[in-house]
């Protein structure tokens, strides 16, 4: 008796469909949720860490560095979060709180950030940052504008000394950085103001600029003052003789509950107003660029070297940096694509069960994909601030078409008679979803989501530039410093974990895609019952 | 036992069946003939419900067949097809088994039932644990009529059930099915639109044409006295063969 109970209860089995998508969800929830599971949360007694920002440049990267260094000598505890992006990612984090700090310089808070409002003079500056929660330390010591830069033997085979004497040359190719030109103070004003003929404008991003010109494919170009590539690559900078560009001086805006919340840090950082001038600064971008040193070092001989601190500095190793971002890399993908078949899978069966409700929601999965993901970033940050969550919530969104529109696929293409034969059976709508329509579609399902894996593991490289981290840092390091080798620490990996769960998801065809489809049709079966159709008659 | 009653149906504009009247009788085989387009199918999803009539009722077991009636009137009816209707990701015995599993037959009583109906249907038990894709024409059409008879039903409902197999194989499988219907006593309705399957399995045969049902008798009744001109056309159209054999003889 009690060998029969056991007996009916296993033939009462999951079936494998599900049972296989439900560990494949289970799995990847579970490795993304380790592989992120929160720092150990600090004790009592010591006080939150001020966050500094920096953007994705190298000058500031390594002022970023400065500042953290400066807050530990001064007994504070404080987190970089280097290369988070623009301004607008910045300054949105910082009127959130997702970071304390960060180096801005004059001209951008005043025609980028605050224009349109009346900063013309000091004061009503003050007056408009207070508004925000935010102040303004005063200069660094430096200016860094922007400059309009031609090749050194064309400028001089051309006769190129101001930004006036481009107006002759219509036909020089000109490239600049995709901020330069689209923001108020940048290339739309330049034009205007000099009236410029070129039509021929190529936007980039800045640290390609240099390769742009190296190569020849760009004659003229927009440098900011302190680049150490100037002279590297030999470029002239043209007089502005119009006085276009704007003070842009080095400065630090900061969340003003700082004054209260870590004054100690605070004090530390305006420790750097007035301490560091133009030339220190082109050395020490050149010395990261060009001399392959790290921002850190660079910081702490700053410190040394012109207030007198001594800073310890600690590197990390190859090996623990990338199990660090592999683990923050896995967490992304886990979490996203797991959560993202939770909800596609279900999406993708309403959508096949009602026309009218399926071409809405294909058309709103569809399109998400084409929002790009850096624009994804900015509508999101306002709502979940930067880092992982609006990351894992961009993640999953673009990992939702191709698992809805393959689920709703395999679903319409069961053949209407199999349909027809499980609702003559008496099969309930429920039963016939289960047990017949999702185990049919499965590998349709199944090659939807591996799509969706390896869009994700590809995307998510691009997390680091709102502070995720992941493979992507070192890609975005790699290319600000115009190193391949460290780009390729990036790439190879994020290619490497692509093929790896594309691997998993063919190992995990076993148990999803039920074995009856993975069958091929036996010949031999065949002949053996039917006469040969060639020779009905025998 | 199963009654059409005034049923129309239309397919965007087209209709399929014009105010039918029809009562399939208790341990028959009826069998539903006529030319493409006659109707004869429709009616036949009309009495599994996979289509609702315009308007006319279809009755079962003394029941309108509606929404609310439809599942335990499913459980009462067995249904084949053409190609058999097998579900590819699932055993034979899955596939046979599948709603007697649903409704939590103990093992031993589903596993009883397969072998007295491997046994009915002439299908050697290990092929239970193949797939369909792994079984020739025949077989699969062997397994269908034991998924059909799973849970004995009252009704069976055949669209054409030999209708792909091929000429030898469909011999055989017309004398086991009738032997089968016969044994078992079961109301059976057939659409086929082949004369002599027709007659060989037909207590009645019922003609169709355009939507309407044109002749209702006995095989004998048919083919001696047409009710109408159209009825004699189609027996003539489909002895066509016969006579051409006949001719060449004489």
């Amino acid at each position: 008796m009690r060998r029969g109970m056991l007996r009916w209860a296993s033939s009462r089995r999951l079936p494998a469909t599900r049972l296989g998508l439900t560990t494949l969800v289970a799995l990847l929830l579970a490795v993304g949720l380790a592989a992120c599971s929160p720092e150990p949360s600090a004790e009592e007694s010591t006080p939150r860490p001020v966050v500094i920002g920096s953007k994705k440049f190298t000058e500031s990267v390594i002022l970023g560095e400065t500042l953290r260094l400066l807050a530990l000598d001064a007994g504070h505890p404080a987190r970089h979060r280097a290369e988070l992006g623009g301004t607008r990612i910045l300054w949105g984090a910082l009127l959130s709180g997702e970071i304390d700090i960060y180096p801005e310089y004059s001209g951008t808070l005043v025609r980028e950030i605050l224009s349109g409002e009346d900063v013309s003079s000091p004061e009503l500056l003050e007056v408009a940052l207070a508004a925000r929660g935010v102040r303004s330390s005063a200069t660094l010591g430096f200016e860094n504008t922007y400059a309009i830069a031609v090749p050194e033997p064309l400028a001089e085979q051309l006769g190129l000394q101001r930004i006036s004497d481009l107006r002759e040359h219509p036909d020089l190719k000109l490239g600049f950085s995709s901020e330069f030109l689209d923001r108020a103070d940048g290339w739309p004003g330049l034009r205007q103001r000099y009236r410029l003929p070129q039509t021929r404008v190529q936007g980039l991003d800045h640290d390609l600029v240099y390769r742009g010109i190296d190569a020849g494919h760009l004659d003229v170009t927009v440098v900011y003052t302190t680049d150490a590539e100037i002279a590297r690559y030999g470029l002239r900078m043209l007089e502005d003789d119009l006085g276009y560009f704007e003070d842009y001086q080095a400065i630090l805006l900061y969340r003003a509950e700082l004054a209260e919340k870590a004054p100690d840090a605070l004090a530390a950082f305006r420790r750097l107003e007035g301490a560091i001038d133009a030339p220190t600064m082109a050395g020490m971008n050149g010395a990261v660029k060009l001399e392959g040193e790290s921002e850190q070092a660079v910081a702490a001989r700053l410190l040394s070297e012109g207030l007198g601190l001594a800073v310890t500095v600690s590197g990390q190793g190859f090996w623990s940096q990338l199990s660090q971002r592999t683990l923050e890399h896995l967490g992304l993908v886990g979490v996203s694509l797991g959560a993202a078949i939770l909800f596609a899978v279900p999406l993708g069966v309403l959508a096949a069960q009602n026309a009218r409700l399926g071409h809405l929601i294909l058309g709103i999965t569809g399109m998400i994909q084409t929002i790009p993901s850096l624009a994804l970033f900015v509508f999101l940050i306002p709502w979940l601030g930067i880092g992982w969550l609006p990351t894992v919530v961009a993640l999953f969104l673009y990992s939702l078409l191709p698992i809805v529109r393959n689920t709703h696929a395999g679903l319409m293409d069961i053949p209407v008679p199999i349909r027809e034969s499980a609702d003559v059976l008496g099969l309930t709508r429920g039963a016939r979803l289960r047990l017949i329509e999702l185990p049919l579609a499965a590998n349709t399902i199944l090659a939807g989501i591996k799509t969706s894996a390896v869009l994700n593991v590809g995307t998510a490289t691009v997390a680091a530039l709102i502070g995720a981290g992941g493979y992507g840092q070192p890609i975005l390091t790699g290319i600000r410093l115009d190193d391949t080798a460290l780009i390729m620490q990036g790439a190879v990996p994020a290619a490497l974990l692509a093929l790896g769960l594309q691997g998993l998801f063919e190992f995990a065809e076993r148990w999803v895609v039920p074995r009856g489809l993975r069958l091929k049709p036996s010949v031999g079966v065949r002949a053996e019952a039917d006469p040969d159709p060639e020779r009905p008659g025998a | 036992m199963l009654r059409f009653e005034g049923i129309f149906k239309d397919y965007g504009g087209t209709p399929a069946l014009a105010d039918v009247d029809l009562e399939v009788s208790e341990a028959q085989t009826t069998v539903l003939i006529g030319p493409s387009g006659c109707g004869k199918s429709t009616l036949l999803r009309l009495a599994a419900g996979l289509i609702r009539p315009d308007r006319g009722q279809v009755w079962f077991e003394g029941a309108r067949l509606d929404t609310g009636s439809l599942r335990p009137a499913r459980l009462r009816m067995g249904y084949m097809i053409q190609d058999g209707g097998l579900f590819p990701h699932l055993s034979v015995r899955d596939n046979v088994a599948l709603m007697a599993r649903q409704l939590d037959w103990p093992r031993e009583r589903r596993e009883q039932r397969l072998a007295e109906l491997a046994d009915l249907v002439q299908l050697p038990t290990t092929m239970l644990a193949r797939y369909p894709i792994e079984l020739s024409g025949g077989q699969r059409q062997r397994v269908a009529l034991m998924r059909a008879l799973m849970l004995d039903p009252d009704l069976l409902l055949l669209d054409e059930p030999l209708g792909a197999l091929d000429p030898m194989i469909r011999f055989e499988l017309q004398r086991e099915l009738k032997a089968i219907f016969a044994r078992l006593g079961k109301t059976v309705l057939m659409v086929t639109h082949d004369l002599a399957e027709a007659v060989f399995f037909g207590h009645r045969i019922v003609l169709l044409r355009a939507g309407r049902i044109v002749q209702q008798d006995e095989p004998r009744v048919l083919l001696d006295s047409p009710a109408e001109p159209f009825v004699a056309q189609f027996v003539a159209a489909q002895r066509e063969p016969q006579r051409v054999l006949l001719g060449a003889g004489g």
